[in-house]
């Protein structure tokens, strides 16, 4: 056991002062001092991809983060990302192309393909699948995760 | 205007795109964690466990009076094995928790487990399938000195003819080596203690939250009363949450005992090692046919692994019998003969993985007919032709019948769909350029929406299969439905509210389906075996339609018509060929507010229904164009096409989504994922960059072609559609690789078809 240290994560654009073990990651720090349930833990290995939040506007795995690596830098999760009620494009094409099911690996891949959306409003249809290859999915066949992708990326481009 | 049929995009969404679903896990804060202390061996004599002098540490012998979960098949050839819930004096497999520890937070909890010192004396370990069937074997539990502990058998009177009159008998030795579902939320549960009632709320990431009830009372002898069971949402489950594990029964024991709230989220290490495996199945097949290519008999020996334990509550009878019923799958088999058994080792339980054994047994019988067709000369298609099923309904040689279906049109749609003449000619010419293209095709049925006459006949101690509904519609006008069905990702609540919607005129918006809260839905078997939509589906109906009549009574009798004259529809009760109606919200209102005016009808609306089918059988053929790399032996799926009849499709987008990810799973079985142990029983297969579950690049486009045949099996019309997308995958792609390896004369019985393997093969290292 380690003694804790107090930091300030900004999150979603708010701040939360949070005291956690050096050891503590991204992840759970997030989930657990931030109350921040909606980026999920499916391996904790680095390998789903679930818990992919943006660090900074990059994708990163928040379980192979360290909270206190963290300093200032800008961090956005899923509930994040509609503006109120409004959703955002790539959770709307989510919903009705019917891009998940269990719903557990939803945000990781919505934080992931934001990300690569917004640093590429252009991507190529190759570089978006290899981009969305980051993460796991167990139920959709990634079918209808792609097509949402590519609708939303159409639609943010307007 | 009617709701079925249209694909409605899922009322379940909205709060899981915004991050706000509720899983497990996310209803952990606040709650002490719980770690299991887990063998590192895969068989041995426990000797001693130090426990480190602080922290709380519990071990078998502080479980008092617990007992061990002993699922029961009523059968002569079945041996019971209790599983306790630590292990006492001796481990059977490497990941049995033998101890468990709390503490505030999960990493000061696996601080205190690694601290737990258990002196184990190993011993040999029977890992094999085949090996644990030899004589001088280790025997896992010595009430079955064999290793077998479920056994069944059939031998039809014509067989010995049906294998001395063949033209060609085709023998097969078909390896599937060990799968695990991996939902990608893994178990976990949180139990919370009520101080005032002494209730204990369990939250549960399972399939069965009804029969999870059951189960835990049973062990700890404590009246279901004192316990609730929430599946709150679920991150997938795939048949490995069906099953009563020891770690929840720990863990209302330990908060009935501390008092407090307890939290135990799996790691995945934990879940690929310890909680269940599924299909390492080996199968030794004979298959007799006449020179015209009709199948005349089969002659089966089937082994498959179920690991240390039986699963409760199917038992480690569901792969073996699930095999033995099953083989002949679509084709008009007449003579059959099989022995099944149930092997135990010391690896991880065997448990349902969708599809149970169909996977193997489509496997079996679709590259039986590959083969046959090129032994006799007939083409691969044809000889499908000549014996699949085509009259309805169809008695089996294990006397299931088939009701209404359509094997061979969507056979004719699947490769309608390929081009296969144009294919045949591009892969010469592709043969002749050095790449290796092949065609490959299966053709199954699914057994869905079978209640308790399936189980019943299987010899189950618990017989499910019914299912109850509840369905009330208050003063407002607004639909409840509660189901004992428990979905974790089927989109069942939209489905089911699309299907009430139609019968009571209304919206699904204004349905709102309760499922996976043992206090807020009537006892059922939740979702599993492609059942929910049937069976579930079904009492819904029935319990809807009982309110729309009262509707209807309540209507003619406020707009002075014949009560066969009024149609719900639209929000309204309309009395046909005039201009009379009245709004369903206010008859709802008047049947609560207003019932001295309807004598005899009872106040309210508020009705149950049962429904309890015998089962009904989909069907479906899967076939694929691949390309294999002879350099690397790596496989590219260049098309995936599916040809399905489910009868009547309520949403069709959320069936071509339990088709994709069905399919997703059968390409990886085919290819890729395996639980490999080493030669001393360690699970090498700890994490998911070892267990290769596919990403998008290696799932192709799925393109899905649908029919509609109309069974009376279902009173829906609508069959299960859950499990076959993984039936079928893997036959269909597995035939094609060898398809496109025929050049070099190979054939392949043993899935995954890796790389290595495959490679192995090309090089005439691997024999056949």
């Amino acid at each position: 056991m380690t003694d804790k240290v107090n930091i300030t994560l900004r999150v979603n654009g708010k701040s939360y002062a949070i005291a956690v073990e050096p050891r503590r990651s991204l992840a759970d720090a997030l989930r657990e001092d931030c109350g921040l349930t909606g980026t999920h833990l499916g391996c904790e290995h680095g390998v789903c991809g679930a818990c992919t939040v943006l660090v900074g506007g990059k994708p990163v795995r928040a379980c192979l983060m360290f909270a206190v690596q963290v300093g200032e830098t800008e961090v956005r999760t899923v509930e994040g990302l509609a503006k109120g009620e409004v959703l955002h494009p790539l959770q709307k094409q989510f919903w009705e192309n019917h891009g998940l099911q269990c719903g557990f690996c939803t945000p990781g891949f919505l934080m992931l393909a934001a990300g690569a959306l917004e640093a590429d409003p252009d991507i190529s249809d190759d570089e978006l699948r290899e981009v969305l290859s980051s993460n796991l999915c167990r139920c959709t066949g990634y079918q209808n995760i792609i097509k949402a992708v590519k609708l939303a990326a159409a639609e943010m481009r307007k | 205007m009617s709701w079925i049929g249209r694909s409605l995009p899922r009322l379940e969404d909205p709060l899981l795109v915004k991050g706000a679903g509720n899983y497990v896990a996310d209803v952990a804060r606040g709650a002490a964690s719980v770690r299991f202390v887990r063998s590192p061996v895969a068989s041995g004599t426990i000797l001693g466990i130090e426990k480190p002098e602080d922290g709380l540490v519990f071990t078998a012998a502080d479980l008092d009076g617990i007992k061990g979960i002993k699922p029961v098949l009523h059968r002569p050839d079945y041996v019971a094995i209790e599983q306790p819930v630590l292990a006492q004096d001796r481990v059977v497999f490497a990941g049995q928790a033998i101890a468990v520890v709390v503490a505030e937070d999960h990493a000061t909890a696996e601080d205190l487990a690694e601290q737990v010192f258990v002196d184990i004396e190993p011993s040999d370990a029977a890992l094999d399938v085949d090996l644990a069937l030899q004589e001088g074997s280790p025997i896992v539990h010595v009430q079955a000195p064999a290793n077998v502990l479920v056994e069944g058998k059939i031998r039809t009177a014509g067989l010995d003819d049906a294998l001395k009159q063949a033209a060609a008998t085709i023998k097969m030795e078909i390896r599937s080596r060990r799968q695990a579902a991996m939902p990608l939320e893994t178990r976990g549960g949180v139990a919370q203690y009520d101080r005032a009632s002494g209730r204990v709320t369990l939250f549960a990431s399972v399939q069965m939250p009804h029969m999870l009830r059951t189960g835990i009372a049973d062990v700890l002898g404590i009246p279901e009363a004192d316990l609730r069971v929430v599946a709150p949402d679920v991150g997938g489950g795939f048949g490995q949450k069906m099953s009563l594990f020891p770690e929840y029964i720990i863990l209302v024991w330990l908060a009935r005992h501390l008092q407090r709230n307890l939290a135990w989220i799996e790691d995945r290490r934990e879940n690929l090692m310890a909680s269940t495996h599924s299909r390492d199945q080996a199968f030794t097949i004979t298959g007799a046919f006449s020179a015209d290519g009709k199948l005349l008999g089969v002659d089966a020996d089937m082994r498959s692994n179920v690991g240390a334990f039986s699963c409760y509550p199917v038992t480690c009878g569901v792969e073996p019998l699930m095999a033995l019923a099953e083989l002949p799958g679509p084709y008009a088999v007449q003579e059959y003969g099989a022995r099944s058994r149930g092997v135990t080792t010391n690896t991880c339980m065997m448990a349902p993985y969708r599809g149970v054994s169909r996977p193997t047994l489509t496997f079996s019988m679709e590259r039986m007919m590959d083969v046959a067709a090129r032994r006799l000369g007939i083409d691969p298609i044809e000889i499908r032709r000549r014996n699949l099923v085509d009259t309805f309904p169809h008695r089996t040689p294990t006397g299931l019948i088939y009701d209404e279906g359509s094997y061979r049109a969507t056979m004719e749609s699947a490769v309608n769909a390929i081009d296969l003449p144009a294919f045949r000619e591009r892969q010469k010419r592709e043969w002749a350029k050095g790449r290796y293209l092949g065609f490959g095709i299966s053709v199954f049925n699914e057994r869905t929406g079978y209640g308790t006459p399936a189980y019943a006949a299987r010899g189950m101690d618990i017989v499910p299969g019914y299912e109850i509904v509840d369905c009330a519609m208050d003063p407002s006008g607004n639909v409840s439905v509660r189901i004992g069905a428990s979905p974790h990702g089927q989109g069942l609540k939209t489905s089911l509210a699309q299907l009430v919607a139609d019968e009571l005129g209304v919206t699904p918006q204004t349905v709102r389906v309760i499922s996976g809260d043992t206090d807020a839905t009537p006892y059922g078997w939740g979702t599993f075996a492609s059942r929910s939509m049937v069976i579930a589906g079904g009492a819904s109906k029935l319990a809807a339609g009982k309110i729309a009549s009262k509707l209807k009574l309540i209507a003619a009798a406020l707009l002075e018509s014949d009560v066969d004259h009024i149609d719900l529809n639209d929000g309204l009760a309309k009395v046909r060929n005039s201009n009379r109606s009245a709004p369903i919200t206010e008859l709802a209102r008047a049947a609560y507010h207003q019932s001295h005016k309807f004598p005899g009808l009872g106040a309210g609306l508020h009705e149950n229904a049962i429904y309890d089918p015998a089962g009904t059988f989909s069907n479906a053929s899967h076939a694929s164009i691949v390309e294999v790399d002879v350099e690397t032996g790596q496989v590219k799926i260049e098309r995936f096409v599916v040809a399905e009849d489910a009868g009547v499709l309520i949403n069709p987008m959320i069936v071509d989504g339990q088709i994709h990810g069905g399919v997703a799973q059968g390409i990886a079985n085919a290819l890729y994922e395996e639980i490999v142990y080493d030669d001393l029983g360690n699970c090498l297969t700890t994490s998911l960059a070892d267990f290769l579950p596919p990403t998008i690049l290696e799932i192709p486009t799925i393109e899905i072609v649908h029919s509609y045949t109309m069974s009376d099996a279902s009173i829906t019309k609508a069959k299960g559609v859950g499990e076959g997308g993984l039936i079928g995958a893997p036959a269909s792609v597995i035939n094609a690789v060898v398809d496109a390896l025929s050049p070099f004369g190979i054939e392949i019985f043993e899935m995954p078809a890796t790389p290595q393997r495959i490679l192995d093969h090309i090089r005439g290292k691997r024999a056949v």
